[in-house]
């Protein structure tokens, strides 16, 4: 397991390194000088010089990378073009948003895609299992822009269920302020007892957490289907069968926990999926996220804030896969050799 | 005909079931559809300010947008865009990634090394947001779209076909080749290129609903299409301020999208399983 242990964390490394440098050079690709796009189409000469200067953008390239990599480790994440504020600031406002809408999401679907996954393999090529795998490939082929746009008309706009957009209702900061522990407004208000606000931010989440919950409800309902049968199939299952066991008890009883195995993983990379995919939902409900940071950013050519975005997805990404191949080595022995 | 007279029916590919028929089904219509755009649609292509924003009818059956377009011909037109843009994404993916794969399952060792640890940072980047990042900094259109998604979806071949690569590359015939001293672009090209293609195929019709799925979210987000070319998912944009209003601009494409990405991901459900009769539940 140590060697393990060494090879894949090596390996994860160079990923990052690679990342780092793929960051970089779509930076450099951006058309248009960063200097003029930061200090403002009627700066002097003088003073795109010194923004030149101050960044280092008259260095050779080799000597820029050398520079941005040593920025990146010592928490230098740039300055935002549009915010003006330290690009690691902004990512460390907006990122709890979206992990609070993503976390709310795959409560969703793990919730709702475990159990009926369970419920297509006990009845499958029955209608319960046609209602599942038809539901579930509807969820996964949805366009997710179009599915919020339409809840948001049908619930909040028409129904009037639940509000519009936003977090929560702003009004609120006024009379029942919120202090912040860790960012993640739902979870800074459970925790300080603000119950005004934890009430609201539940009726903003629910919309947006189930478009963004669609995804992986449908892959989670597959996958749950396809391991259990496979695992009923095993020689355990046709000798509990054997002894008089159910198909239910089976199922629930012996084959749900190894078939938990490749959902928990699928689980992990669904999860840095989603974060990507729940952009696609804050720009429809107003959340104020990465998502909605990157549709800013990208409106005004923000390079350094496009490229932390980047980079903070890419580096949650490989970590997920981190943890999903150690766990994997922890739980299967075999998968240590691959 | 075959020489032991077994059944033809045997020897087709069974339709693996009713849900992957019915996905087969609507490709070809929507295909059919897309490329007989200007003959099957009913009003050209053009805005038409007197008859903006008309509700569904006889006349418009899924009513018209703000300028004045026939939805229905926009539609039939935006297919072409988006199939246009699959077609290209997975070709150029496919012929990319696999011709590194087969290189690398081929090859092993330290070539196959570099080639998987590069797969690895691209892989690093879910598709959509490499595509947001290359998107903005190249000229949107359709072009770059194809571009951008293509950079990210090759590495998924190359994965696949080193894998297939290496386990044919084992096999007795291509040992036989090796030691009769055929040289290795070739034993690549003639025997482990072609029976790797398989799992390939299905991938791709397995791919196909997600990359229009991409597409239509970049064009979304302003960052694929440009007007005046149809495309569903810059249809669904240009609609959403008039939804309350005028539910019929969104509704019916995102409809489209649905629709067509479900009956390829379907599609590609069931050739898998009907190749790998292991992952079929019967």
């Amino acid at each position: 397991m140590p060697r393990y242990l060494a090879r894949r964390l090596g390996q994860a490394l160079l990923v990052v390194a690679g990342v780092v440098m793929l960051t970089f050079s779509v930076m450099r690709l951006v058309p248009g000088d960063p200097a003029v796009a930061y200090a403002g189409p009627k700066a002097t000469p003088d003073e795109l010089a010194a923004v030149r200067e101050r960044f280092g953008l008259d260095d050779p390239l080799p000597l820029q990378f050398v520079n941005y990599v040593r920025d990146l480790l010592t928490g230098d994440w740039g300055i935002s073009l549009h915010t003006r504020r330290p690009v690691r600031d902004d990512l460390y406002q907006a990122f709890p948003a979206s992990l609070e809408l993503v976390g709310a999401a795959l409560v969703i679907a793990i919730v709702v895609g475990i159990p009926i996954g369970v419920l297509a393999a006990r009845y499958k090529t029955k209608f319960p299992d046609f209602g599942v795998r038809f539901t579930s490939m509807l969820a996964v082929s949805m366009p997710v822009f179009w599915l919020a746009l339409t809840l948001q008309l049908v619930f909040a706009g028409n129904l009037g269920w639940v509000p519009i957009a936003g977090e929560y209702d702003s009004s609120l900061d006024t009379t029942s302020p919120l202090t912040l522990w860790t960012n993640i407004t739902i979870v800074d208000a459970l925790i300080t007892g603000n119950w005004p606000i934890f009430t609201s931010t539940l009726e903003h989440l629910v919309l947006p957490a189930l478009v963004v919950a669609a995804y992986p409800t449908g892959v989670i309902a597959q996958m749950t289907r396809a391991a259990l049968i496979e695992e009923s199939g095993q020689d355990h299952a046709r000798l509990e069968r054997a002894l008089g066991f159910g198909e239910t008890s089976i199922l629930t009883r012996f084959a749900l926990r190894p078939a938990l195995s490749p959902v928990l993983s699928l689980i992990a990379l669904v999860f840095a999926y989603s974060i990507v995919n729940g952009f696609l939902v804050e720009a429809v409900f107003n959340w104020p996220g990465l998502g909605r940071y990157a549709a800013e950013s990208i409106k005004s050519l923000d390079t350094p804030a496009i490229a932390g975005v980047t980079l903070l997805i890419a580096l949650v990404y490989t970590l997920a896969n981190l943890v999903v191949d150690l766990l994997q080595g922890v739980v299967d022995p075999r998968a240590r050799a691959r | 005909m075959t020489a032991t007279g077994a059944p033809l029916r045997r020897r087709l590919p069974r339709i693996p079931d009713r849900f992957a028929a019915l996905g087969a089904v609507i490709i070809v219509i929507v295909v059919l559809a897309s490329l007989l755009a200007p003959w099957l649609a009913p009003y050209p292509d053009d805005p038409n300010p007197l008859e903006s924003l008309q509700p569904p009818s006889a006349a418009h059956w899924l009513g018209t947008d703000k300028v004045g377009r026939d939805v229905l011909t926009q539609i039939l037109y935006g297919g072409r865009t988006s199939l246009f843009i699959a077609a290209a994404v997975l070709a150029v993916s496919a012929v990319v990634g696999v011709t590194l794969g087969v290189v690398a399952g081929y090859a092993g060792g330290w070539i196959r090394d570099m080639i998987m640890r590069v797969t690895d940072v691209f892989l690093a980047f879910p598709a959509l947001l490499l595509s947001l990042a290359l998107a903005v900094v190249l000229q949107p259109g359709v072009n770059t779209v194809v571009l951008a998604i293509a950079v990210t979806w090759w590495p998924w071949y190359t994965r696949l076909a080193a894998s297939v690569a290496a386990s044919i590359s084992t096999r007795s015939y291509v040992d036989a080749a090796r030691c009769l001293g055929v040289p290795a672009p070739l034993i690549i090209l003639r025997h482990v290129l072609p029976n790797s293609l398989t799992p390939v195929l299905v991938q791709i019709s397995l791919d196909a609903g997600g990359v229009i799925l991409t597409a239509a979210a970049l064009s979304y987000l302003g960052l694929g299409a440009q007007e005046p070319t149809a495309e569903w998912g810059l249809m669904v944009q240009q609609g959403q301020t008039l939804f309350t209003t005028n539910w019929w601009v969104v509704t019916f494409p995102g409809l489209a999208i649905l629709v067509t990405a479900f009956a390829f991901n379907v599609l590609g459900e069931g050739l898998r399983n009907a190749l790998d009769p292991r992952r079929a539940v019967k």
